[in-house]
């Protein structure tokens, strides 16, 4: 209990930061689109006047700009990207932050188990990503609830989305944490996270584009993706399952992995 | 019983040396020094007692208890302080000893603030403001809190000021008549010289001797210092003696054996002054350095 509760303070400044930055995505751009919305024919010239390829790169082909859940779910992608980058930022750090400043030597030569750290750790970093987690679900149902003069009529698809991002956030949280502890050191955690996030979207936007499915199965950004989850009302059950097999393999491995590990000294 | 058994342990990072086949006990009670020059593998031994580090083959054992298995029961009692301190940036002094503290089983309070005093450590203060020297003081009261029975001290006294070297050294004599027993590494022959009972030399990795100290000190060479005027060093030269040198009308020379023979043939000349004592570590291992 006391390192989930010194880990669990050190989270907060961060998830303040990620919080605040999400409700401020979601209130501007879902103000900006329902402005613009109000004149459809200008949006769609707009639309029109893309590359196609951009328009399948941000996933807005088969949008629905006409509805305000249509255009939640563009700026539920950004949110998506947020997410995920503050959940890899996490899994990377979650170990390698106590070897990067030397403190690795002061926690493990105290009396607990490696496997008792690791999961007072996990414990703390889940919990500051449900609090963000919270935070959007907040935002979402308050701007849409402003603009749209109340909830709109259905709301399934918006709590299926919402309820989505669970999963998404733990997907990267796992991953992270299990390469970091692949790697021999861990120099920069922004770096990694940046590449596991934008990689991710990357491999989902541009399997779209290009048309070839084989990769963009490991993504997450195409496991939930916004626009199939609103159009449908459901998940791609399959899909979400690759998620959930990653997660369920990549946090025992971490356990072994850490369990056995050697920490390193700085020099 | 012994407090620490190593057996044969070894430990290779990848294809680098750590350690290699090094053997040997600490008994409950002693101050038990190990030295070397840097990149010995001092470091590596310690962090395997800790199980920081996993050994390649071999076993430690510490409390009778293997160190890897009973690891989180022997910490209990072992209290660490490593060579380089770095501690958890933005917290304050008095939170980081707090949450050293919450791991031990009793209630640290009191130890914390008498260490505390004693070191001279300011608690309100945050740790990355503190300077190295500081930040090793806060090391030492984390690593002493909980009143262990077992002290790994890796290079304990780098960043320490003279006079809190001495208040250092005091501190783990008082813990070692309390009945602590003290592991203390360092490359600093004149520290360990001061502090312990037996010595382990470990070099590249392999432990080369384990001396008492004492036994050491009295059954080795004496170092021997004649000051007189146009005497010829070549007097000296019997068996037993080693670097004899003339420098400025002295004469320097180390000698093992029996001492009435020398004292005989100094008295034979006339001289002006002569020291006669026992070496310093450094002396004694310096070959083991080069």
């Amino acid at each position: 209990m006391n390192i989930f509760k010194h880990e669990f303070k050190s989270y907060l400044k961060s998830v303040g930061i990620w919080s605040v930055s999400i409700f401020l995505i979601i209130l501007i751009y879902l103000s900006v689109f329902s402005s613009i919305s109000t004149d459809i024919e200008t949006l769609n010239e707009m639309m029109a006047s893309f590359p196609e390829e951009l328009l399948i790169a941000f996933g807005m082909t088969e949008m629905d700009l006409s509805s305000i859940l249509g255009m939640y779910g563009l700026v539920f992608l950004f949110c998506q990207i947020c997410l995920a980058i503050q959940a890899s930022n996490y899994g990377f750090s979650l170990v390698s932050i106590e070897e990067r400043e030397l403190t690795a030597d002061f926690l493990l030569a105290k009396p607990v188990r490696r496997g008792e750290i690791l999961t007072a750790k996990l414990l703390a970093a889940i919990a500051s990503l449900t609090i963000t987690n919270l935070m959007v679900w907040v935002s979402s149902f308050l701007v849409i609830g402003m603009l749209n003069d109340g909830l709109p009529s259905e709301t399934k698809p918006l709590i299926m989305l919402l309820l989505s991002i669970v999963l998404f956030q733990m997907f990267f949280l796992a991953v992270g944490m299990l390469i970091s502890l692949l790697m021999k050191r861990v120099r920069s955690v922004t770096p990694l996270s940046m590449a596991l996030a934008f990689g991710m979207y990357v491999l989902s936007a541009f399997g779209g584009m290009l048309g070839d499915d084989t990769l963009e199965v490991i993504s997450p950004f195409k496991h939930f993706e916004p626009n199939y989850i609103i159009k449908n009302a459901a998940y791609d059950t399959p899909l979400v399952l690759i998620s959930v097999v990653t997660i369920l393999i990549a946090i025992p491995a971490s356990y072994l992995l850490y369990s056995k590990r050697n920490i390193h000294t700085a020099v | 019983m012994s407090i620490i058994e190593v057996n044969n342990l070894t430990k290779y990072y990848g294809k680098a040396r750590g350690i290699v086949d090094v053997s040997f006990n600490v008994e409950e009670g002693e101050i038990f020094g190990f030295i070397g020059p840097n990149g010995a593998g001092k470091s590596t031994t310690i962090r395997l007692f800790c199980s920081l580090i996993y050994p390649s083959s071999g076993e430690a054992k510490i409390f009778g208890k293997d160190c890897i298995k009973y690891g989180p029961e022997i910490r209990q009692d072992i209290g660490y302080l490593p060579s380089e301190v770095f501690y958890y940036e933005g917290m304050k002094v008095l939170e980081l000893l707090k949450y050293s503290a919450s791991f031990y089983k009793k209630d640290c309070t009191e130890r914390i603030y008498e260490l505390s005093d004693l070191m001279e450590l300011d608690l309100k203060r945050r740790i990355d403001d503190l300077s190295y020297g500081n930040k090793k003081k806060v090391g030492i009261v984390q690593g002493l809190l909980h009143e262990p029975k077992l002290l790994f001290l890796d290079e304990p006294t780098s960043g320490l000021d003279p006079l809190m070297q001495q208040k250092f050294f005091n501190l783990i004599k008082e813990e070692n008549k309390r009945g602590a027993t003290v592991f203390f590494s360092s490359h600093i022959l004149g520290v360990v010289q001061k502090m312990c009972s037996r010595v382990a030399i470990i070099k590249e990795g392999s432990i080369v001797d384990i001396q008492d100290i004492q036994t050491l000190q009295r059954e080795n060479y004496k170092k021997i210092h004649v000051v007189a005027e146009g005497i010829d060093e070549k007097v000296f030269d019997i068996p037993g003696v080693i670097k004899l040198e003339k420098e400025n009308g002295a004469v320097n020379f180390f000698y093992k054996g029996d001492i009435n023979l020398i004292t005989k043939l100094i008295s034979e000349k006339k001289i002006s002054d002569v020291t006669i004592e026992a070496p310093t570590l450094e002396e004694i291992f310096i070959h083991y350095y080069e």
